[in-house]
């Protein structure tokens, strides 16, 4: 890192900051990535069993669940982290940093996640869940035998789209005090007059979501078996 | 087996209510091929599914032997559902588990061990001619070996019904007779009773026993397909056995005609030749067409009916000497019935 930043014509002590800020983003977004499918997956579930048509159809239920992600979902992000902020001074009794910066990350994206998920499930075939039902399968059978897995292809590749969605969220949320990359570019970028060291900090970041989508966009490729190979 | 008791099924729309099926009772008798048959929007996929409650019938009861599953819990109707297996016009098929993991999934979901099930779906696939096949996904497999994966899956539990919706509207001629072979050796050697839903006489004339006739959501007539292709009762029902153009006979006439039915016996006889040289008429063929009805041959053969009504009275005396079965059909005509 330190050559490739003197090749630049970078200080080369900047390399432990650009370094710890790489770490930093990766533990922003892969906790949120995950705490944001724990609660989203549900979610998204429980969106689509309860929607018309559904093996438990439920109105009520459904439309309460719906309004909640509806407005989770309209509030800008940077607007979600100030509003959110004592409930993040609840939990983490502090309102900088990256830890501090999860938890709005995860309201922000569970819903988005909710949805995603709702969306991959509603493409399997109605034919199969009507087959599965006529064979005696219980709801969670259901779910957990056909839905989920029939639907994993396509819940991959919103995978690769929330991971993507929470990496640009967690660099937005440098301007508010968070760590990591994007905290990197807006400080020395902005505050400091660094444009280069910014451009190092923006080159990562678009690097990280290339790759990572295109290596999800492969997998997906790879084990959806409606494919015929 | 399975009877139904003045079932009926309403949807309720926009548009307003829908009744799709309508107060219909029959009964489904132990082993054997039961057809249902009607033009497309009949309420016959509705009707299948009343059988095992994917659609839960508005009025009525349906008892699966002792039980009345419009009365059954959801525990009773999911075990009465194992013994009621299901394919579909589409297959249906798990896209991301391979073959033998389709045939396996009812067993998993009974809580049979992975190595049983295995040897269960083995002995399937054998029946089913797909041995071979077992590692390949659906989308490698041909729409006549989907299905057969799909009968192999129904068979799993060792149901005591096997509920056909549409099974070979999706295949060609050929499959589709293969599909019913198959269907009727699983009958025969399996002891499984089979209920077929269809749009085409052909393929309950191949193998169903007794068939329903339906149309707007009645049941318009039921019985023996031989008696049926007979002596039809309903308009569904000449409809349905009257030669089609596809079929190599003429379009549906729109002239009144005799409709000719012959038998087993009747058809090595030149019956036609006789009546012509007989009567002295010159008789014009409106069309005719063959039916292998359960492995015996049955013939129909349309002729216009003559306009001087002592030459219909000749051509009766010949038909009723000579026990062919033959029926008069008026067809709708300009300015109504001509009757």
């Amino acid at each position: 890192m330190s050559s490739i930043l003197s090749y630049l014509g970078l200080d080369p002590r900047l390399g432990e900051v650009i370094i710890a800020g790489i770490g930093e983003t990766f533990y922003m977004v892969v906790i949120s990535t995950v705490a944001a499918y724990i609660i989203g997956i549900p979610v998204g579930v429980i969106l689509y069993i309860t929607g018309k048509g559904g093996i438990r159809e439920n109105g009520i239920i459904n439309g309460i669940l719906s309004f909640i992600v509806n407005v989770l979902r309209a509030v800008p992000f940077l607007i979600l982290v100030v509003t959110v902020l004592p409930i993040t001074r609840a939990i983490v009794h502090t309102t900088i940093g990256c830890n501090a910066t999860i938890v709005p990350l995860v309201i922000a994206a569970a819903p988005f996640v909710g949805r995603m998920v709702e969306s991959s499930l509603k493409e399997v075939d109605e034919g199969v869940i009507e087959a599965a039902k006529a064979m005696g399968s219980s709801n969670w059978q259901i779910i957990s035998k056909v839905l989920i897995p029939e639907a994993r292809p396509s819940l991959l590749v919103g995978f690769t789209i929330a991971f993507a969605t929470i990496l640009g969220y967690s660099a937005m949320a440098g301007i508010m005090g968070a760590g990591g990359l994007g905290a990197i570019a807006i400080n020395y970028g902005y505050y400091r007059f660094q444009p280069d060291v910014m451009w190092v900090a923006v080159v990562l970041l678009v690097i990280f979501v290339i790759v990572f989508q295109e290596g999800g966009l492969r997998l997906v490729n790879k084990i959806d078996r409606r494919i015929k190979k | 087996m399975i009877r139904l008791e003045n079932v009926s099924k309403e949807f309720k729309t926009k548009g307003g209510k829908v009744d799709a099926v309508h107060n219909v009772s029959f009964e489904i008798r132990d082993g054997e091929i039961f057809g249902i048959i009607g033009f497309s929007g009949a309420g016959k996929s509705t009707l299948v599914r009343c059988l095992n409650l994917l659609e839960r019938p508005t009025e009525g009861h349906v008892w699966f032997g002792d039980l009345d599953l419009t009365q059954a819990s959801e525990k009773e109707l999911r075990k009465a559902r194992k013994s009621i297996g299901m394919i579909f016009q589409q297959f249906n098929l798990l896209a991301q588990r391979n073959v033998i993991d389709n045939v396996c999934y009812p067993l998993e979901i009974s809580g049979v061990s992975k190595k049983e099930a295995r040897e269960k779906a083995r002995e399937l696939l054998k029946i089913v001619d797909l041995a071979d096949k077992e590692k390949s996904y659906p989308a490698q497999l041909s729409g006549g070996q989907k299905q057969r994966v799909a009968i192999a899956r129904a068979l799993a539990t060792d149901p005591k019904v096997l509920l056909c919706d549409e099974a070979t509207s999706a295949l060609d001629p050929l499959t589709t007779r293969n599909t019913l072979n198959l269907l009727k050796e699983i009958n025969e050697k399996m002891g499984v009773t089979v209920v077929i839903i269809t749009h085409e006489m052909r393929v309950v004339e191949q193998i169903c026993d007794r068939v329903a006739i339906m149309s707007s959501g009645v049941v318009e007539e039921i019985g023996e397909v031989k008696e049926i292709f007979r002596n039809p009762k309903s308009e569904t029902g000449r409809k349905l056995v009257t030669p089609e153009e596809e079929d190599g006979g003429v379009p549906v006439p729109t002239k009144d005609y005799i409709r000719i039915v012959f038998d087993g016996q009747s058809s090595y006889e030149p019956v036609l030749a006789q009546l012509i040289l007989q009567t002295g008429l010159e008789l014009n063929i409106l069309g005719a067409s063959t039916a292998d009805i359960n492995g015996s041959a049955f013939g129909q053969l349309l002729i216009e009916t003559p306009e001087k009504i002592e030459d219909l009275k000749k051509i009766r005396e010949f038909l009723s000497a000579k026990g062919v079965f033959a029926e008069e059909v008026k067809t709708l005509q300009e300015g109504g019935l001509n009757e």
